[in-house]
């Protein structure tokens, strides 16, 4: 008998075609599994990412723990005005501005580079390889990527300074030293990333129909015609997409990054607003301050993010949404 | 025939500079590791050491001696295991419930889920939360707040698309209730996935190291990744008395014990990474594009 109450049941459920149809209560109660299933999630969201985002109003009070947030004083634009009239925010919109611009420039277009040349490989095994180590590195956290760089160029043990002093050279401050400061990180995301950034790529060069290669070969092209009149448009709408997200970040700083490269002796071309907004907020509880920094990086950041992508659609191409 | 030469030079130097760039991708990582094994008595003599005539032991056994060390590393065993076993409950769960066409409000929640992903509040009201709720000080702040990201769920959804309806009714037809479904039917069908997405979030844990140091004060809590930023790059700043430690021992050069941390906090990673590599494709979309 309870078989037959069951398939009578599910019968009637798929008769509902498994969609919205009933009652609210209706449905919840059809599907409350499925409901328990969601339930550890949407409370993530709620707690971790909206809160938060309500926590914002901080931004315009005077906001302090033990009166908390329905209790503190209200204090406008006040903030923004501090932060603005001070010195630190030109210093940091320079060092941020100055750290994404050699990223742009050199970082950018080496996982393109890279993967065009890998594509170029005739040996299948040799490419599986080289692809196999200059992933590695992505996959290691910035502690490592910090401590592998001290080792190899840090003025008493880096093997480098080592080389140098075995030739008769002058060791070099290349972690201690403001010029260079800037050059470092973007080496270093080169290090880390710029391999694991060839695989968006080289899966785009993968979907290329053999045959506009093969129609090209017998119109004459060459391996650089090819390349640039079949590869690169085929990686194109990737490359844009990658740019709009670039430009939507271009407040940020890879933080860890910088944190932990940073120094006394470089911290006039290092500090940038994610490590301000730590050392003002978490380190000096100026909560407030820092919230309003914050909230104001963020919204310059969507505020690009939308403007690139209207940009890219006006020129034809089809934009993160 | 021109071009069949210049053909075959491009090859050459082609097979040239992506060999330069293997190489520089490797050596670090290489001489890391030879170092860490090198007889400290070599290490003083020569100021570079691609392969030691005498190896040593002697700095992991110097590391695994320190409870600092043996801490770190349980806690990020921890953290990488039961981290990862919740991220993956919490996110395939509300993946899961999104790719269901009959969830109410569906629309809604992926369209709250992207909006995290587009806006982010910033550091400090994030940080008021986990202050709030208590967790200061403890290991579960390292997990809890980073349960899971809009990315994650959004790309586990897509994958949990392609289990059709269909499918879990004729299971419910066959008399199966929901959550046989979901043990029997649902998971069973999305294992690969779910061990892709476990690996990267094991990684994710792994490499847990920012929230550490602003979340925990306490050093007996502290990930590997926190040890080691105080053994390589500022043994000076955190006046804890952990990164005083590893200096107490002063017959071993400090840097092949730096090598070894480093290759033991690479090891977890270098064991999966075969397995990682497989499933590259799913892994690069996350945090790039979404489709």
């Amino acid at each position: 008998m309870e078989t037959t109450g069951n398939r009578i049941e599910a019968r009637k459920r798929t008769d509902l075609k498994s969609k919205t149809g009933g009652s609210l209560i209706g449905d919840l109660n059809r599907d409350k599994y499925l409901y328990l299933l969601a339930l550890p999630g949407l409370l993530y969201f709620l707690v971790f990412k909206y809160v938060p985002v309500g926590g914002l109003v901080i931004a315009f009070q005077e906001y302090s723990p033990y009166f908390g947030i329905l209790h503190s004083k209200w204090v406008g634009f006040e903030h923004y005005a501090r932060f603005f009239s001070n010195n630190d925010f030109w210093l940091l919109l320079r060092n941020t501005m100055a750290i994404n611009m050699l990223n742009l420039l050199f970082f950018f277009p080496l996982p393109i580079i890279l993967a065009l040349l890998l594509n170029e490989l005739r040996s299948t095994v040799y490419k599986r390889a080289i692809q196999t180590i200059i992933y590695i590195p992505h996959f290691f956290s910035w502690v490592l990527i910090a401590g592998l760089t001290y080792l190899m160029l840090s003025e008493s043990e880096g093997v480098v300074n080592k080389l140098i002093a075995a030739a008769g050279g002058q060791p070099v401050g290349f972690l201690t030293h403001a010029d260079y400061f800037w050059g470092l990180l973007t080496a270093q995301s080169m290090w880390k990333e710029a391999g694991w950034g060839t695989i968006i790529f080289l899966a785009a060069i993968a979907g290329v129909d053999p045959q506009l290669y093969e129609a090209a070969v017998m119109d004459g092209a060459g391996r650089y015609r090819k390349m640039w009149h079949i590869t690169l448009p085929a990686i194109r709408n990737v490359i844009v997409i990658l740019l709009i997200l670039r430009i939507g970040s271009v407040m940020d700083v890879g933080f860890e990054q910088v944190y932990l490269m940073m120094n006394g002796a470089v911290s006039q071309v290092a500090d940038v607003f994610d490590t301000y907004v730590y050392r003002n907020g978490v380190q000096q509880g100026q909560f407030s301050y820092s919230t309003a920094i914050g909230l104001f990086k963020s919204i310059v950041g969507i505020v690009l993010v939308v403007a690139a992508n209207k940009l890219a659609k006006r020129f034809g191409e089809e934009g993160v949404y | 025939m021109r071009r069949r030469i210049g053909d075959r030079i491009f090859d050459l130097c082609n097979v040239a500079v992506l060999g330069l760039i293997g190489i520089t991708a490797l050596f670090p990582i290489y001489y890391t590791f030879i170092l860490s094994f090198t007889d400290p008595v070599e290490y003083y003599r020569r100021p570079l050491i691609l392969f030691p005539s005498r190896w040593s032991l002697d700095a992991y056994k110097y590391l695994m001696s320190t409870g600092t060390f043996l801490d770190a590393l349980g806690n990020s065993v921890f953290l990488a295991t039961v981290g990862t076993a919740l991220s993956l409950v919490v996110s395939s769960g509300l993946a899961y419930a999104i790719s269901r066409k009959r969830l109410r409000f569906r629309r809604f929640i992926m369209f709250a889920i992207l909006f995290t992903i587009l806006f982010q509040p910033g550091l400090i009201p994030s940080y008021l939360v986990v202050r709030q709720l208590g967790l200061i000080d403890s290991i579960w702040s390292l997990i809890i707040p980073s349960l899971t990201s809009g990315w994650y769920v959004l790309l586990m959804k897509g994958f949990f698309d392609s289990i059709p309806d269909s499918l879990e009714d004729a299971a419910r037809m066959d008399g199966a209730n929901e959550m046989g479904i979901w043990f029997r039917i649902v998971l069973p069908l999305s294992l690969p996935a779910l061990v892709a997405f476990g690996l990267f979030f094991g990684v994710g844990y792994w490499n847990t190291f920012f929230n550490a140091v602003m979340y925990i004060n306490d050093h007996h809590k502290w990930p590997l990744q926190v040890i080691l930023q105080n053994m390589l790059v500022d043994p000076t700043s955190t006046a804890n008395g952990s990164a005083a430690d590893f200096r107490a021992d002063r017959k071993l050069p400090s840097e092949t014990l730096k090598m070894a941390a480093i290759v033991i906090a690479t090891l977890p990673i270098m064991m999966v990474y075969p397995f990682l590599q497989k499933h590259f494709a799913k892994g690069a979309m996350v945090g790039s594009v979404k489709e």
